[in-house]
């Protein structure tokens, strides 16, 4: 059963040096994303925290290649996820005045 | 480098469950707890990574490329959009909590019970 | 309890949990060092058996075919239990409506600018939905990412404005139904192939000739496109329940 790779002839490829640099970076970015969100204690603010947190996300599944769960994670996080999240806010600051 | 995807999904885990447990806010609870689901991401896709690896697709790769394990992909896939649809499901509780407690503090909700 | 009680008790149970998950992590095989047989298997001859060159999506609607059925219907429970909390809400609403909320909001007119930008990606949104929707067989596309692509171009015409326009094109009987559809026949599909002597979920329909053609792979595409209608309906129905708690007061004034 093929195990790792040699070098592969498929034009995608980069140095395997490159990728490891780009994916101990993107994983740190990710760590400190998460700290922040969490840390941000105001609901509005942390709606645009965790957003740039998805963004950030969907470029370490994009160095993992995995480009099917970055579509999922870019369409969840940029549109779907603030909008419910600004509209549950607006329905209890509303409710609230 | 061998263990670090994995190390940092941990402290995601322990960072967002500390979210959770110091909140003052449903909202950021709700949050919080999104964070905690994506550790389980970064795990997931760690597990299945081959060095060297392409994305499993063949259409424009020859066919015995050495790529990625597939199936993680797909667990991991349909898990975020299953996620947001939930997290819904929590705002809505939250907005109910709201009307019927008139607060969003969990501390307060916890003492309004007794 | 107080707050500092709460977090050392907090920090104990931390200190248990992350001590098991570094003993668990240390019997993995390191980052990269893949060795499992299941990946290396699928790679090797989902083309071959399927003609999808979208091996992600194959192993989603094909060979895991059984455990997608029950995460569409986690996102179609949680999408009817909003409906269910939200609609309960607005009746309790109506019943004691608040006399001041409608005086001291201020309906602002959206700028021209926003107007003129959502509406014109409006038609791409819904191009790039159906394609990723119908494609989950050749490229990393799929019927959930499509799902999500057609419900953001429904909220684009909310954004621009028109909060009526978006209740009149998508009625909430209308959006039900389309929900229930692609519920219904993702389940349907597996059903069919039980009636026509296979196991639940085997792929019955003609493979086609060339690989990652459209019309090739069975029933993935046709449970993709399912897929893709289930979580549109059920996005909108979301937004359109949250939306109707927040403007129910504007409607009056347009």
């Amino acid at each position: 059963m093929a195990g790792h790779a040699a070098a592969i002839a498929s034009p995608y490829s980069v140095p395997p040096g490159l990728m490891q640099a780009l994916q101990v970076v993107v994983l740190v970015l990710v760590a400190a994303a998460a700290t922040g969100v969490v840390l941000i204690r105001v609901p509005v603010r942390q709606t645009i925290a965790v957003s740039a947190y998805g963004l950030l996300l969907a470029l370490m599944f994009l160095a993992f290649q995995a480009p099917d769960v970055t579509l999922s994670e870019l369409t969840v996080g940029a549109v779907a996820l603030p909008i419910l999240l600004l509209l549950t806010l607006a329905k209890v600051r509303s409710r609230q005045k | 480098m061998q263990f670090f995807p994995f190390l940092v999904a941990a402290w995601i885990l322990a960072v967002g469950l500390y979210g959770m447990v110091t909140s003052h806010h449903l909202v950021h609870q709700i949050v919080c707890l999104i964070v905690v689901q994506s550790s389980t991401y970064v795990l997931l896709l760690g597990v299945g990574y081959v060095r060297g690896g392409v994305a499993p697709y063949f259409f424009d790769v020859p066919l015995r490329t050495p790529a990625v394990d597939p199936v993680v992909q797909a667990l991991a896939l349909t898990d975020v959009v299953v996620e947001a649809a939930v997290s819904a499901l929590l705002l809505a509780f939250a907005i109910q909590a709201e009307k019927r407690f008139g607060t969003l503090d969990p501390h307060e909700l916890v003492r309004l019970k007794g | 309890m107080t707050p500092a009680l709460r977090r050392w008790l907090f920090f104990a149970g931390l200190a248990g949990l992350m001590a098991f998950y570094l003993w668990g992590m240390k019997g993995l095989p390191g980052f990269g060092n893949y060795p499992g047989p299941y990946g290396f298997i699928i790679n090797h001859i989902a083309v071959g058996q399927t003609n999808a060159t979208g091996v992600v999506s194959a192993v989603n609607f094909e060979y895991r075919g059984f455990d997608t059925v029950g995460e569409e219907f986690i996102l179609f429970i949680a999408a009817t239990g909003v409906a269910i909390v939200l609609r309960r809400l607005r009746d309790e609403q109506d019943e004691n409506p608040a006399p001041d909320e409608a005086l001291d909001r201020a309906a602002s007119r959206t700028s021209d600018a926003v107007k003129v930008g959502a509406l014109m990606f409006v038609g791409p949104a819904v191009l790039l939905g159906w394609y990723l929707g119908s494609h989950a067989q050749t490229s990393p596309s799929g019927g959930f990412q499509g799902g999500v692509v057609l419900a953001s171009a429904f909220v684009m015409i909310y954004l621009s404005g028109e909060f009526l326009v978006f209740r009149r094109i998508s009625p909430v009987s209308l959006i039900d139904a389309v929900g229930a559809a692609g519920a219904g026949g993702f389940a349907a599909v597996g059903l069919t192939a039980v009636v026509l002597g296979m196991p639940y979920l085997a792929n019955f329909l003609p493979l086609g000739t060339v690989p990652g053609a459209v019309s090739s792979s069975g029933t993935i595409a046709l449970i993709s496109f399912f897929v893709g209608i289930e979580v549109a309906a059920a996005f909108i129905l979301i937004i359109g329940e949250l939306l109707e708690q927040t403007l129910i007061v504007r409607q009056g004034r347009h």
